[in-house]
């Protein structure tokens, strides 16, 4: 079988997509279209539905890493005071919002409102009151407690529900027209659609060799933060998942010559995803899972036809890092036995100890009670002072050979 | 071909390269340890030919090279590169098959590796992007002190009690030893505080790994008679120090070489 890595098509469609979005969002800056910033998991059905047009800052901060020009915007917030321990994310923004650099020219549009929710962390919370700050703007904020338990309780779902409806009241009043709760209710349905084509894609890895790998999800994942709850999305989604389809039926591995299979947790290494991509390619590692993207393809095990809303709720309380380590050691396992994983590799990601503070126990757990070992990779998502080509490079050899080992 | 073939580890590292050769009956023929300069590939070859030299033998007699270590894939005339865990483990294996775990502390990083039954790696940690706990930290504070390496250990032993080094980085902690022979503390407990921090770092990546008996310390650090003791109080556990710690990276990678024929 030929080692030659077949790309993906649907990429240039993505390419494409997001070059209009992010186009057409910077083209209505200062025009009657209203432009919010979001956190990555607020609920944006509600500004799809209001005809607000979302921006997602931790979007941008990852195009910003991609292409290489995260470290100079950090170091331009670094100038301006913030720290350089606070989230490579938060300071590639603020970067970008005072020097204009930006794979957008020009920068982001500015943001008519705010949305915040704290599901992912809670870095979030200070980084919009400072974004309040600079913009001047109002600020909705939603607060979605962190779940210590397996299981979510219904007052908390209650809890944050209340505040989707006050969210959804306010912005009426904002903009002097009410959001119409038919479009909500149909806002929320296609974004749970492209949910679950998302998880369909996601499901489809499972199958050895896999078709893409996890480097391929962290670049494809981008209309399902971005766009959920538009038709595009789901169009994109049908597109690549038919293109999965038939790789499959081809026999075509994202990885030729596939022998181990990898699971991944935290976010991409934005600034390395190609070399990574291709180092673990040529060790025959695919990684065919990632706690990251999958965080984006959750469905709440409540669900309610009736109220729409409360699902919602219930949907954005779930995140896999809005979650003690029960229940992500709960979630690693469920990916080991769905995926016939071989190890992990953790990315300690500097910047968001949200996600990575419990590693190196989960670590402990897979490989005590269940015999899976894990690689630490010590990184940061955006900011590439934080890593060292040689020691990671040490680190993913010796952990493949580590595998070679154990598979012998 | 001139002499009976042999097999070369060559482990090629920021401080030093080392070698070893093997025959093809598997007796050890020699080995040899440099400095290694700005240029990697210059100092492996150099290394071979020192380990060559004291073996007798001619450079075409060398069947196959395992290159490990930092430096692994500057040595373009290897025959395979392999990882220092990977060899560390293999070589202090050889040693003893009681060894199920390894404490390797060299020049630019440190770690820990937890060894399966069979000598395989179970499991590692390595030291994160910093130099303190690694031997450049020991070299550091020994030029500052005015102190040779050999003298470090055997003083740092004489001490009751160690003073108190808070800073874990190589930077900081060189002027807080200016700082604290200006207040008058003693060489002596100065020195048992440097070892003492050292050990605090690498203790934890042990801790992570999970230490079991038998221990084997490798690396240059292990002649540091202070660094040993107090890793033997904070692991709890004796530590087999093998005759010449530095090459057992390099003894792994030989071990490789002859498997490869």
């Amino acid at each position: 079988m030929s080692d030659e890595r077949v790309p993906i098509r649907s990429y240039k469609r993505m390419k494409e997509i997001m070059t209009m979005y992010y186009g057409m969002a910077k083209m209505s800056e200062g025009t009657d279209q209203k432009i919010a910033w979001i956190t990555s998991g607020g609920p944006v059905e509600i500004l799809y539905a209001a005809g607000i047009t979302p921006i997602y800052p931790e979007n941008h901060a990852a195009m910003c890493g991609a292409t290489k020009i995260a470290d100079s915007l950090c170091a331009a917030a670094e100038e301006r005071g913030f720290s350089r321990d606070l989230c490579s994310y938060a300071r590639t923004d603020f970067g970008s919002i005072y020097t204009k650099n930006s794979p957008v020219p020009g920068g982001l549009p500015k943001p008519d409102l705010l949305v915040c929710c704290n599901n992912i962390c809670d870095t979030v919370t200070k980084w919009y009151q400072e974004l309040q700050r600079i913009f001047k703007v109002p600020l909705f904020f939603i607060d979605a407690p962190y779940q210590y338990g397996m299981e979510d309780g219904p007052e908390i779902i209650d809890y944050v529900k209340a505040q989707l409806e006050e969210m959804i009241t306010g912005i009426g009043e904002l903009f002097g027209k009410p959001i119409d709760p038919d479009k909500l209710n149909y806002t929320i349905d296609i974004s749970e659609k492209a949910a679950a084509l998302w998880r369909e894609i996601q499901g489809m890895l499972a199958h050895k060799p896999a078709p893409m790998n996890s480097f391929d999800t962290f670049i494809h994942l981008a209309p399902i933060v971005t766009l959920r709850g538009t038709e595009l999305c789901i169009e994109y989604y049908e597109q690549l998942r038919d293109e999965m389809k038939e790789r499959i039926e081809l026999g075509i591995a994202s990885v030729p010559g596939e022998k181990y299979r990898l699971g991944w947790d935290n976010l991409a290494i934005w600034f390395k995803i190609k070399e990574l991509s291709d180092k673990f390619a040529v060790g025959k590692a695919a990684l065919v899972v990632s706690t990251y993207p999958e965080s984006f393809c959750y469905q709440a095990p409540y669900r309610d036809e009736n109220d729409k809303l409360r699902s919602l709720a219930a949907t954005y309380i779930g995140g896999y890092i809005n979650h003690g380590l029960d229940y992500r050691e709960r979630d690693l396992l469920h990916m080991v036995e769905k995926f016939s994983l071989d190890g992990f590799v953790m990315h300690s990601n500097r910047s968001c100890r949200a996600y990575s503070f419990g590693q190196y126990e989960l670590a402990k757990r897979l490989m005590q009670k269940h015999g899976i070992p894990s690689l630490m990779l010590e990184a940061d998502m955006n900011d590439s002072r934080a890593w060292s080509d040689e020691q990671a490079n040490t680190r993913i050899e010796a952990f493949l050979e580590t595998l070679a080992a154990r598979k012998n | 071909m001139s002499a009976a073939p042999c097999y070369a580890g060559i482990d090629v590292g920021s401080a030093t390269a080392k070698a070893v050769l093997f025959g093809r009956d598997g007796s050890m023929l020699a080995h040899a340890i440099i400095p290694s300069g700005g240029q990697l590939s210059l100092s492996a070859e150099l290394v071979l030919t020192k380990a060559l030299e004291k073996a007798g033998l001619a450079r075409d007699a060398v069947q196959t090279v395992v290159a490990t270590g930092y430096g692994r894939d500057t040595v373009t005339w290897r025959t395979k590169s392999i990882t220092e865990i990977t060899c560390h483990a293999r070589g202090a294996y050889f040693l003893s098959p009681h060894v199920r775990s390894v404490i390797d502390i060299g020049g630019q990083d440190s770690k820990a590796i937890s060894l399966a039954q069979d000598g395989s790696v179970r499991k590692f940690e390595m030291n994160d992007k910093c130099a303190a706990g690694t031997g450049r930290f020991l070299e550091v504070m020994a030029r500052t002190l005015g102190l040779s390496l050999e003298d470090f250990g055997p003083k740092a032993l004489i001490a009751d009690t160690p003073a108190k080094i808070s800073s874990t980085c190589t930077v900081f902690a060189e002027s807080e030893v200016i700082s604290l022979l200006a207040q008058g503390e003693t060489v002596e407990r100065i020195l048992a505080g440097l070892c003492a921090a050292i050990t605090q770092r690498v203790h934890s990546l042990a801790s992570r790994v999970g230490m079991a008996p038998e221990v084997m310390m490798t690396g240059g650090v292990a002649k540091n008679i202070g660094v040993v003791k107090r890793i033997e109080q904070a692991i709890g556990f004796t530590l087999t120090i093998p005759e010449e710690p530095q090459i057992i990276g390099a003894l792994g990678a030989a071990l490789y070489a002859k498997d490869m024929g």
